[in-house]
């Protein structure tokens, strides 16, 4: 039924914190080699050792550049994925019931066994969360790695998705963003995570969390407006060096 | 949008065949449609031809075609789903006033009843359709009024055309008068919606920007500097369609003249002229020219209608 449940027990979902994102593409490639063998399986790549090499991915890293009115700017690396939303349009234009959402998580998935591969979801999510598998004929997406985070196979701390268990950074976190009182949605309130294109009417479950301000010229870069130094590349005195590190730079001096 | 041929085909011809449709319920009801079998066998056959081709060539870009029929479940929430329903029970009034009007019945109330219903119903699907994209808020070019009111006239006005082609045809110089004069004043309303429509996207602000796309609009202004892949993708196919979008204004012009004035003329002349070889050459020139605008048309929708997503590839507003 594509009709979206009333209210989910829990939304589970991701919160993404921009200011610690690196931009690696770990999460992607975790994600990839997870569900290339999981429920979604396979991620049909096209021509992957060509010169276009093209496939089905549930996550995607842009990065961008920030330029206000003084001229300063800012790199973001940004990781977008299914945000799993609450009045998800992709779910309500599907006309066979194969993409739903499920009432007791919140998790948006799509039953590969029904789907005719309209590609109307597709058209439908704002955030091109959605990738057509011209292999299958069938419409595919993040899962929030559903066969993974109830596996009781796997020590409890490996039940969260593959992105944030791979993130190097610590940049991705997993949680139910529906009971105020998790990790997650304190993490959201203390540090003003937001909706993406809230003006589409989707209401997100995933968050983001905004860079910190960057306070340029004060103290974090020098004179010259560039990074400052770490340290000097020669360095002139041997104060605090070891009796023999001077007795050396004695003689060859 | 990328503009599937399966698609324009689709909804080019079943529009055709349900504005025919329309037409000869309408004048039917008003005692002018011609009873001889001929005529009734080229023209319901015609019709049903148009609209069975493209809801079968609309089954083509699906990724299995097989399980089609599922679609018709989701009738609750979904527009598309809707539109199947509404295709399928169409073809129960429109089927029975064919076969009442090609035999027993002719302008017998019965007849005339399903022909009613029936030309509802083309109506209705033809709504349904331009609903599947009017309820699509990711590509605000498609998500107002103007498309809505684009489909549900230049359906009926393509059938018009078809069907005053063949009134000359068969020669009932009396009622194809009368069809040239309804499609002249549906190609006027076409040429006028379309411009409406085109004004629109002219005049109408983004929805959504690349600022509210990342949520950094706060940090200035937003710009792509690493795209997460080199090569095309899905999305970059499917919804980041830019092929010759740098002919749109040409295309716009070709649109306008062929699809509006060059049939405007043709059908005026031949309207003029009221029967002969030469007002059947015209009406088919009307056609002709009709047609191929139409499907320009149809491929400018798709070709012209950015999509939110391209946001997040360097697009700055949509």
């Amino acid at each position: 039924m594509t009709s979206l449940p009333e209210t989910t027990a829990k939304k589970l979902g991701l919160v993404v914190d921009l200011d610690i994102c690196v931009g690696c593409h770990a999460c992607a490639v975790n994600c990839k080699e997870w569900n290339a063998a999981g429920k979604s399986a396979p991620l049909t790549d096209y021509d992957p050792y060509g010169k276009k090499p093209d496939g089905v991915w549930f996550n995607r890293i842009h990065t961008f550049e920030t330029t206000d009115d003084a001229g300063q700017g800012q790199t973001v690396h940004f990781p977008r994925s299914c945000l799993h939303c609450e009045d998800a349009p992709c779910v309500t234009v599907c006309p066979t019931g194969a993409s739903y959402k499920r009432t007791e998580d919140g998790i948006v998935l799509v039953n590969e066994d029904i789907c005719i591969g309209c590609k109307l979801c597709s058209w439908a999510c704002p955030y091109g969360a959605r990738e057509y598998d011209e292999h299958a004929g069938v419409m595919k997406k993040c899962t929030l790695c559903v066969d993974k985070i109830y596996n009781t196979n796997l020590p409890e701390e490996s039940r969260v998705p593959a992105c944030v268990s791979t993130c190097p950074a610590g940049a991705r976190s997993f949680g139910d963003l529906g009971d105020p009182q998790s990790e997650v949605s304190k993490l959201v309130a203390a540090r003003g995570g937001y909706d993406l294109m809230p003006e589409q009417g989707t209401k997100p479950v995933n968050k983001y969390l905004p860079p910190r301000p960057k306070e340029h010229h004060k103290g974090q870069r020098g004179e010259d407006g560039k990074a400052p130094r770490m340290l000097a590349h020669a360095d002139a005195s041997t104060d605090g060096a070891g009796l023999i590190a001077r007795w050396v730079d004695k003689i060859l001096s | 949008m990328h503009p599937a041929r399966s698609v324009i085909f689709f909804t080019t011809a079943s529009g055709a065949g349900y504005g025919m449709m329309v037409w000869l319920a309408v004048l039917a009801t008003l005692g002018l449609l011609p009873t001889d079998l001929p005529f009734g066998l080229v023209a319901f056959g015609l019709a049903f031809a148009l609209i069975v081709a493209g809801l079968l060539s609309s089954t083509f870009h699906l990724g299995h075609p097989e399980r089609a029929w599922r679609a018709l479940s989701q009738w609750r929430s979904s527009w598309l789903s809707r539109e199947g329903v509404a295709a399928i029970l169409a073809f129960v009034p429109l089927g029975l006033f064919a076969l009442c009007w090609m035999s027993l019945d002719r302008q017998g109330d019965v007849a005339l009843l399903f022909g009613i219903v029936g030309a509802a119903m083309s109506l209705l699907t033809i709504f349904t359709t331009s609903m599947i994209y009017a309820s699509l808020r990711t590509i605000p070019a498609w998500r107002n009024g103007w498309t809505v009111a684009g489909y549900l006239v230049l359906g009926p006005m393509n059938g018009a055309v078809i069907l005053a082609l063949l009134f000359a045809v068969f020669g009932y110089d009396g009622v194809m008068v009368t069809m040239q004069a309804i499609a002249l004043a549906l190609l006027v309303l076409g040429v006028v919606v379309k411009a409406l429509y085109w004004r629109h996207l002219r005049v109408s602000a983004p929805v959504s920007t690349a600022g509210t796309a990342t949520g950094l609009g706060h940090l200035g202004k937003v710009e792509l500097t690493a795209s997460p892949h080199d090569s095309d993708n899905y999305l970059l196919r499917e919804m980041g369609f830019r092929i010759a979008r740098k002919h749109a204004q040409k295309l716009r012009r070709i649109t306008i003249l062929l699809g509006f004035v060059v049939p405007i003329l043709t059908l005026g002349g031949a309207m003029l002229m009221a029967g002969g070889a030469m007002a059947t050459i015209l009406s088919l020139l009307a056609w002709l020219a009709c047609q191929t605008g139409i499907a320009t048309e149809r491929w400018l929708f798709f070709a012209e209608a950015k999509h939110v997503v391209t946001l997040y590839y360097g697009e700055q507003a949509v």
